[in-house]
């Protein structure tokens, strides 16, 4: 179909070694997924249960972004709800209701569960149904848990769209379904590039209102856009639906194989699949020669944040050039990266969970061209002399697909970029 | 349960972080889970922090939780010190630790370690970030001088003669408001009464620096949020005394030098006798802000309305630049600092205005945009409340943003801090005669309602794109009021946009009261005459 020749062959490395670590992991919990899902989701307010330190995460986290008109706020515990001189549930009740009466808007209310309220116990899955008994059909109530005894960063996202399944309407209609958050100019790429192959109906999970799900059912193709979303991916399956295994759309490569996963369900032939793409895979390698200079040939290593390292990792690697170290994954999904593996390269460490301090050893001891870290860690191994580039931008900018394949590489080359220009 | 959608402060333990961070050879370690590493980055990436906090995470998982989370702790403060090797070693939990009852502080105790321990327990369900921050230093300090402290009623040593007095500098913390630079303003004007500086803490000390505390002649506080509880024990136990005065604008600085004179028992005079209160010199003051504020160019600040809210500190300091300083009029005064609302309440009634203890974001936007100022003194909450409501903002207090943590040298304390804030505070604001001009032809195309100052106007054009919601009017329209001609709708145009509201309202309980039964260019003009300003 598209010539791939000239990207290095692949070893096959499914069953790469993997380094398990225990210790201090430096990654956010779960609750920083609303930063963008509440962006997603515009008809959608997310509630998080929990304490003062869930409402500085998420702010901090977002920076000012987003400081507008949030669509998130948190429901902070006090010793009076925990004392019990507070019925919590009525409280949760009353809460949930002033703020559905200032906000008409919200169709969809998400109560988020936080490292507090499940050690207390608080039955939030009680609460949305009885807040649903009382606010439907005008709000639904949904709850999932974003706590970081349970969850790690993206997987937010992942136990968000899982609550969501069970609401998705059925259909017995072959259907592709792309599941994962996306920048709503990437949905719109992916739907014109579905649309010309001939490939449809197309539908995209999360939707941009929450009032608006897509339907599921066993002639459903489900086509992952993120590593990060497994467990909705599954609870998609118990309702029917087939995965079409395939690596991320990051790089030419990815989107390539991404899209053909799909094209080869709906039998478009390899030439309407190259007048396609072509064109896209032409503007992509222009991009992508841009920032080459700046990352073939450096050593890549990847602390575990956003989940995405894998794919990311290996677009690097196999378009870029980039010879990675260490691979660090939050946890290993084999499932959701299974098309990905093999396509790592052999030499590489994966590691899996996190002992922050044997890792920053690693690191030092490695010392790479390029750290891949969150936002806690960046300047402290700057000033260590180590580039370094922060992995929430990952989830924060368009970087799926064709058009955008030179952006994702430029995100990489900046560090690099930029040392190069400055003189003090 | 209370519904947040931005908080001024962080949990207590951020607190604790703030002074583990402004030390050296001090560790933290934290019964926490995953998740609350986020706060690494406010001193990484707000005040660009050049290395990781001093702090070790248990991070916990939903599956210790019917194990050992106790192991976890001893496990954990094992590995830091044999790591980092710390001089002192704070022991604490966040909320959902605290929830689990391990009590890390008492395991971390009974490990025998060879430097002090010092467990912290700071209730995550009821205090906040300043709390825990004072708390924190309060402890340590106790800790650290536990073995010193003299018996009751021994006298305190006098200052032998020949040696120049000393003071501690107590409080200043990184993410606090311009500490670093204070530090070095104070110590400059300390040096010229001939005062040494003893010790500074938390910014920049060690354990043993804390232990040497007692040997200075008196403290001066410079951040009571984060001081008072330390210096108030080290006045009760050591009878060290300690100063009132925060050094903020001019005639506190004055005031300062005086206090802490008095203290040390030196002369203010070589300080204080250069200084000319109410003379229109350049050589008036050390500082250059009283010329600038007697200029003729200043003129056009005189009664500019004004909203503070910050901590407590900044913002009852605030309120006095602004009114004798900047011949502002102060229309609103807010704290979050609940600890210290009775400091407030006091300043608020000396300047004529409704207290406001808040830590509910959205109660200070309402009473921002009813109080319709022009000019708003805040934290980086409020400077996004001023963008909305389009009213110009300086920040003078945390919490801040990376922008609020400048590379050149900013103090806001002594005389160099008090041309920082006039600096500060004039920037945002539409200057002089482009005022008048701004007034005149409101109905010039590039002036429109959002044309800011003319030296602002790039700011003016990112501020409209990084703002989705469209601006609004500070105050709308009465329901009950009669409705307004399409000329005096249009007229009420032309009035600039940050009294635009406050005009509305008042013609149109003019026009209510009066019975009118629509508001017409003359009812605009009318009522104007009847508020008069």
């Amino acid at each position: 179909m598209t010539d791939l020749s000239a990207l290095p062959p692949a070893h096959t490395c499914a069953d790469i070694p993997v380094l398990r670590e225990r210790g201090q992991r430096e990654v956010f919990c779960g609750l920083t997924g609303i930063v963008w899902l509440h962006r997603k989701l515009q008809d959608a307010f997310f509630l998080v249960v929990g304490s003062r330190t869930c409402a500085h995460l998420i702010q901090s986290a977002a920076g000012v972004m987003i400081f507008a008109e949030p669509r998130f706020g948190t429901a902070i515990l006090t010793d009076r709800d925990l004392a019990g001189m507070a019925d919590a549930n009525e409280e949760l009740d009353r809460i949930c209701v002033t703020l559905l009466e200032r906000r008409p808007d919200i169709r969809a209310l998400f109560l988020v569960g936080s490292c507090p309220s499940e050690v207390i116990k608080l039955d939030l899955a009680k609460a949305a149904e009885r807040l649903n008994s009382r606010l439907l059909p005008r709000v639904r109530v949904v709850n999932y848990s974003g706590s970081g005894i349970e969850t790690t960063f993206t997987q937010g996202e992942d136990n968000a769209l899982k609550a969501m399944v069970p609401l998705l309407p059925a259909t017995d209609q072959k259907q592709l379904l792309v599941v994962g958050c996306l920048a709503d100019v990437v949905e719109d790429q992916f739907r014109r590039c579905f649309e010309a192959l001939g490939i449809g109906p197309v539908h995209f999970f999360p939707p941009r209102r929450a009032a608006e799900l897509p339907p599921v059912g066993r002639n459903t193709l489900v086509l992952p856009a993120q590593p990060f979303n497994g467990e909705t991916v599954r609870t998609l399956i118990a309702r029917g639906a087939t995965v079409l295994p395939a690596p991320y759309p990051f790089g030419v490569e990815g989107t390539t194989a991404w899209l053909t996963a799909a094209a080869t369900e709906w039998d478009v032939t390899p030439d309407r699949f190259h007048a396609v793409t072509a064109p896209m895979i032409e503007r992509a390698r222009t991009a992508l020669a841009r920032h080459r200079g700046h990352l073939a040939g450096k050593r890549l290593f990847m602390l575990p944040d956003s989940q995405l390292e894998i794919p990311l990792a290996r677009f690097l690697h196999r378009e870029m050039g980039m010879d990675p170290v260490e691979i660090g994954t939050p946890y290993l999904d084999r499932q959701m990266v299974a098309a990905e593996l093999p396509l790592l390269p052999a030499g590489a460490t994966l590691s899996e969970g996190q002992h922050l301090e044997r890792q920053l050893d690693r690191v030092r001891a490695a010392a790479p061209d390029l750290v891949v870290c969150g936002l806690g860690l960046a300047n402290p191994l700057e000033a260590e002399g180590i580039a370094t580039k922060w992995s929430i931008e990952l989830v924060f900018t368009p970087i799926h697909g064709y058009d955008q394949a030179g952006d994702l590489a430029e995100i990489f080359a900046r560090p690099s970029d930029r040392r190069a220009r400055l003189r003090v | 349960m209370q519904l947040t959608l931005w908080t001024y402060e962080g949990p207590p333990h951020v607190g604790a972080m703030r002074i583990a961070t402004s030390m050296r050879d001090v560790h933290y370690v934290l019964h926490a889970p995953q998740g609350d590493t986020y706060a690494d980055l406010l001193f990484t990436m707000i005040e660009r922090r050049d290395q990781r906090p001093p702090v070790t995470y248990t991070t916990f998982q939903a599956r210790d939780l019917g194990g050992d989370t106790a192991g976890l702790v001893t496990r954990t403060v094992a590995e830091a010190f044999e790591r980092h090797q710390p001089k002192a070693l704070l022991v604490g939990e966040s909320c959902t630790a605290e929830l689990i009852q391990d009590q890390p502080g008492a395991l971390a105790l009974g490990m025998n370690l060879p430097v002090p321990v010092i467990p912290l327990d700071l209730p995550a369900y009821t205090k906040k970030e300043n709390w825990g921050a004072a708390e924190t230093f309060y402890q340590l300090t106790r800790a650290l001088l536990s073995d010193r402290v003299p018996a009751p009623g021994t006298a305190r040593e006098q200052r032998p003669a020949g040696r120049r007095p000393r003071a501690n500098l107590l409080g200043p913390t990184v993410l606090g408001f311009r500490c670093r630079d204070d530090v070095v303003e104070i110590t400059r004007l300390l040096e010229q009464l001939g005062i040494d500086v003893h010790v500074v803490a938390p910014l920049g000390a060690v354990p043993e620096d804390i232990r040497r505390l007692p040997e200075a002649d008196f403290n001066i506080d410079l951040y009571p949020e984060i001081a008072h509880t330390t210096a108030a024990w080290l006045q009760r136990n050591f009878g060290m005394p300690c100063s009132t005065t925060v050094p903020m604008g001019l005639g506190a600085t004055r005031d300062f030098i005086a206090e802490v004179a008095r203290l040390a028992g030196v002369d203010p005079a070589p300080v204080l006798g250069r200084e000319r209160p109410g003379v229109a010199r350049l050589d008036g003051s050390q500082s250059r802000m009283q010329w600038y504020a007697r200029s003729v160019d200043s003129t056009y600040l005189t009664g500019k309305r004004v909203f503070i809210f910050g901590d407590a500190t900044h913002a009852i300091a605030a309120a006095r630049i602004a009114t004798e300083e900047m011949g502002f009029t102060v229309v609103g005064l807010g704290t979050y600092s609940r600890e210290f609302a009775r400091d407030l309440r006091a300043a608020a009634q000396r300047y004529g205005v409704e207290p406001l203890i808040a830590d509910d974001y959205l109660e200070v936007e309402q009473a921002i945009a009813a109080a319709t100022p022009e000019l708003v003194l805040g934290t980086q909450m409020e400077r996004h409340i001023a963008k909305r409501l389009g009213i110009a903002c300086a920040v003078i207090s945390v919490p801040i943003h990376v922008q609020d943590v400048p590379a050149r040298y900013s103090p806001v304390y002594g005389f160099e801090g008090a041309n920082v804030l006039f600096d500060t505070w004039v920037h945002p604001l539409v200057m002089g005669l482009e005022e008048h001009l701004l007034q005149m032809f409101r109905g010039d195309f590039e002036f429109g309602d959002d044309a800011p100052a003319s030296h602002l106007s790039h700011a003016g054009k990112s501020m409209q794109s990084q703002t989705p919601a469209p601006t609004v009017e500070p105050a709308t329209s009465d329901p009950d009021a009669p409705p307004w001609t399409p000329d005096g709708e249009k007229e009420l145009r032309k009035i600039p946009f940050f009294v635009r509201g406050k005009a509305r309202r008042n013609t149109e309980s003019y026009a209510r009261e009066r019975g009118l039964r629509e508001i017409t260019v003359e009812t605009l003009y009318d009522a104007k005459a009847h508020f008069g300003r």
